[in-house]
């Protein structure tokens, strides 16, 4: 159910709506499980969401560089100092699940 | 005058003259929370003990006179996306239902060091996304004007608690109007500083480049006191940046002659409510009468602004809420065979429907094939954004805008139909893109009584600017006295 999918991807942004196919997609990209109903309410209001961005297209960026970042800052360095942190107990306080003083999760290799 | 009507001025006014105590200024508080609130819902969580001891340990300062600071002994309540030690966090998620956090966010310990007093966490959209507080996983917050209203989003919950004298400040965070926006809606004032002005180390991340924390207060002296305690360069946030703090109130002064206040003509286009442009033109008549230049100028980009916003922090968002994986902290859904079953099935049953639409948007944007097309776009939409706002600098001291189109909207009239909510915040997101300072300040009430904001918007650092206009408008008006009538 979870094996990676290869859904019909259009490139260019005017035909940028989205099918149920590329829903499922971005909800394994996203690690969102999705009920078939899910999938539809998406399909119907991430399209009308994505025709609004498609908006976008209407200026010409050609050579603008981009802005990810509001406040010109380069790499900000440190020295690499040892400062107190979090003890083992104060990490896992909130664990849903803890053993040996570690987080504890599903398995996740199978047995051969 | 009961205690807690009383504005952190004057409240830090009477503690200091020994007139009251900070624990009675906090029971007061906290009674006030207790015959209000159940009609509100301002607040997930009051810490009432942690409040208590607070205000004693803040009594003791007071008594011996030294290490007082502008907030030592004040109640303040906290939105529920900045971690405080040992209170619960949730950022009003279901996801984070049993959260709590191991350690202060930066301006929690600012507040401690302060000697303030932290009343508890309050109502705000899930992971802040949204413009009402109706995406709360918990519960909805009303508008202390209107019962029927929304307070407005995501700082909902302070804004509320605020407007109704239920917290004598409050602190929120502005992704995109996140504090303005109910502000205005509620009528009190709300700052959004410049980006990397307050650290958000412990503000639990949204939009990382868009992100900042602010104070939501009674009045703009209120508001330049909370950001000179909060403000300043932090090693744990590499975005904060290292300039020193003056003291904001220095700037409350009724000077405003001569300032040049641009009005920029594409924020009183269509859609607008014409008793919201009646009210905030007024409201920049009246600073002329006070001697300020107006002049007219044009953001051209102004109409990308909520696409661009919305792709930015939508991609951020699918990033940052990647952590919620039901491992190290949170809710996880019970029974799972296997690993991936367990993160889709803990983020499906933990997240709400808003949040779940933007980190599959995100993701989207951000994915092989769409990259370019949608998040690159944006970024190149956003330095243009940014420039529109450097050329206005170069002609004007300030900008003076409305904060939204209307006045607070009815529960549940926007919340089924996502893109009518978001276009709602077409006048407060384009300074978050561009890192500038803003602030909301009451210009005024409608017909229906409802409470209307006047938005003034200054260069990157120049929150000073922002203090002596806000304020000098402020004293020749009464809407900042006004209250609700609950």
């Amino acid at each position: 159910m979870m094996t990676a999918m290869n859904p019909r991807m259009s490139t260019s942004m005017s035909e940028g709506r989205i099918n149920r196919l590329e829903i499922q997609h971005v909800a394994l990209l996203s690690r969102l499980h999705l009920t078939e109903e899910d999938i539809t309410e998406h399909t119907v209001i991430l399209n009308r969401i994505l025709e609004y961005f498609a908006k976008l297209n209407e200026l010409d960026t050609e050579g603008v560089s981009c802005t990810s970042h509001s406040i010109n800052m380069n790499n900000v360095f440190r020295e690499d100092v040892a400062t107190p942190s979090l003890t083992a107990e104060d990490a896992l306080a909130n664990a849903p699940e803890k053993e040996l003083n570690c987080f504890k999760v599903p398995q996740i290799i199978q047995e051969g | 005058m009961k205690v807690y009507e009383l504005s952190v001025k004057e409240a830090r006014d009477r503690l200091l003259q020994r007139e009251i105590s900070s624990r009675e200024l906090t029971l007061g508080v906290l009674e006030r929370i207790r015959e209000i609130d159940p009609k509100i819902h301002a607040y997930l969580e009051v810490s009432e003990e942690l409040a208590m001891e607070q205000a004693e340990e803040a009594d003791k300062r007071l008594a011996k006179g030294d290490n007082i600071s502008p907030l030592t002994g004040i109640p303040i309540a906290i939105k529920d996306n900045i971690c405080a030690k040992g209170v619960r966090t949730t950022c009003a998620s279901r996801i984070l239902e049993n959260f709590t956090p191991p350690y202060d966010a930066t301006v929690i310990s600012h507040l401690k060091q302060a000697g303030a007093v932290i009343l508890g966490k309050t109502n705000m959209d899930e992971f802040a996304m949204g413009s009402s507080t109706e995406n709360s996983g918990f519960q909805i917050t009303r508008n202390p004007w209107n019962l029927e209203r929304i307070p407005g989003g995501s700082s909902g919950g302070s804004a509320a608690a605020v407007a109704s004298d239920m917290a004598i400040c409050a602190l929120g965070s502005d992704t995109g109007g996140s504090i303005r926006q109910p502000a205005s809606y509620c009528s009190v004032v709300g700052l959004k500083p410049t980006y990397g002005r307050v650290s958000r180390y412990g503000l639990v991340a949204y939009g990382s480049s868009l992100d900042q924390i602010g104070p939501l207060t009674k009045n703009v002296i209120d508001a330049a006191i909370v950001l000179s305690a909060i403000a300043g360069h932090d090693p744990r946030d590499s975005t904060s940046v290292n300039k020193p703090v003056p003291d904001y109130t220095s700037y409350c002064r009724e000077e405003i002659e001569g300032l040049r206040i641009g009005v920029p003509r594409e924020y009183f286009a269509e859609g607008m409510d014409p008793e919201v442009a009646n009210l905030v033109h007024s409201a920049i008549r009246r600073m002329e009468e006070m001697g300020a230049e107006i002049v007219d100028i044009s953001l051209p980009h102004t109409q990308y602004a909520i696409a661009c916003y919305y792709i930015c922090a939508m991609a951020e968002a699918s990033s940052n809420l990647a952590r919620y994986d039901g491992a190290h902290y949170g809710y996880r859904a019970p029974d799972t065979d296997n690993i991936i079953e367990m993160y889709s099935k803990t983020r499906a049953q933990g997240f709400g429907a808003e949040v779940k639409r933007r980190i599959m948007l995100g993701t989207y944007a951000l994915s092989a094939g769409y990259y370019d097309a949608y998040y690159l776009k944006a970024l190149r939409v956003r330095t243009l954004i940014k420039r529109d706002f450097e050329n206005a600098f170069e002609k004007v001291d300030i900008v003076a805008t409305p904060v939204t189109p209307t006045a607070a909207f009815k529960i549940g009239e926007k919340i089924t139909d996502p893109l009518t909510m978001y276009l709602s915040d077409i006048y407060t997101i384009s300074l978050n893109l561009a890192g500038m300072c803003g602030i909301s300040i009451p210009c005024g009430f409608t017909g229906g009584s409802l409470p209307v904001g006047l938005q003034l918007i200054a260069n990157i650092f120049q929150e000073d600017i922002l203090f002596r206009a806000a304020y000098a408008y402020e004293q020749s008006t009464p809407h900042h006295k006004r209250k609700p009538d609950i």
